[in-house]
């Protein structure tokens, strides 16, 4: 089991802050997680579509597509950040 | 070295009086201080909400304090970000930092900025007379943090 946790306008467009999920076993990394979530379709295929600029990060670390995904991490997606 | 992420406002003066607070080999603070601008992108900004991503927004600042020490011969450093909902002309976040000489001080404090600006989870989300939008961020924000590695 994962946790996944959505912020900003990704939050607000799939409806939830966070969820548990139990990806199937093909799902290794941040590229097949992302694929995974995408097939949900509606609001999780536009949001994560190939050519929007969204950002992983994997127990609190930013992460790149091929970072593993492994049981009992807590995986957020979120948009480029704006602070300061 | 410190990192705030906090909804309450700041007193700058008395931030930097704790900071350079019984050390004397303190020669130099840098500080900056962020608003909120009452016009963005050519709209009217009535209020802005700022949310953040506990625990992984107070290490990423703590990580970005640890590489302006690590770049620069710094005393301490702060930072101090505000989330939650904010007004035109209120305070954002705040970054100082000490050292002996200001070179260090000035040089530190410019790439905290740059490297939470990019960094940092936070999102800024406007009210504006069309509605509520979520900031967009900015390419020239990401050319000042390359100015940097």
């Amino acid at each position: 089991m994962i946790t996944l946790l959505y912020f900003a306008r990704l939050r607000e467009s799939f409806g939830i802050s966070s969820e548990q999920a139990h990806p199937p076993a093909h799902v290794v990394d941040v590229r097949s997680l992302t694929e995974w979530l995408r097939q949900r379709g509606g609001a999780w295929q536009e949001e994560l579509a190939q050519n929007r600029p969204v950002r992983v990060a994997v127990n609190q670390d930013m992460a790149a597509p091929d970072r593993a995904v492994c049981d009992g991490d807590e995986i957020a997606f979120f948009p480029p950040v704006t602070g300061g | 070295m410190t990192v705030r992420v906090q909804y309450e406002d700041f007193d700058l003066g008395a931030e930097i009086l704790k900071l350079r607070h019984g050390n004397s080999k303190i020669g130099a603070i840098a500080s900056f201080v962020g608003l909120v601008r009452d016009l963005n992108d050519n709209a009217r900004v009535a209020e802005m909400t700022l949310e953040h991503y506990p625990g992984m927004t107070e290490k990423a600042l703590a990580e970005i304090l640890e590489q302006a020490k690590q770049r620069w011969c710094i005393i301490d450093a702060l930072v101090i970000h505000r989330v939650g909902p904010l007004k035109p002309a209120d305070q954002i976040v705040l970054v100082a930092v000490s050292s002996a000489h200001r070179g260090a001080a000035f040089a530190a404090c410019e790439f905290i900025m740059d490297y939470l600006k990019t960094r940092a989870p936070f999102w800024k989300k406007e009210q504006t007379e069309a509605g509520a939008r979520w900031v967009d961020a900015h390419e020239s924000d990401e050319a000042a943090a390359q100015r940097w590695v």
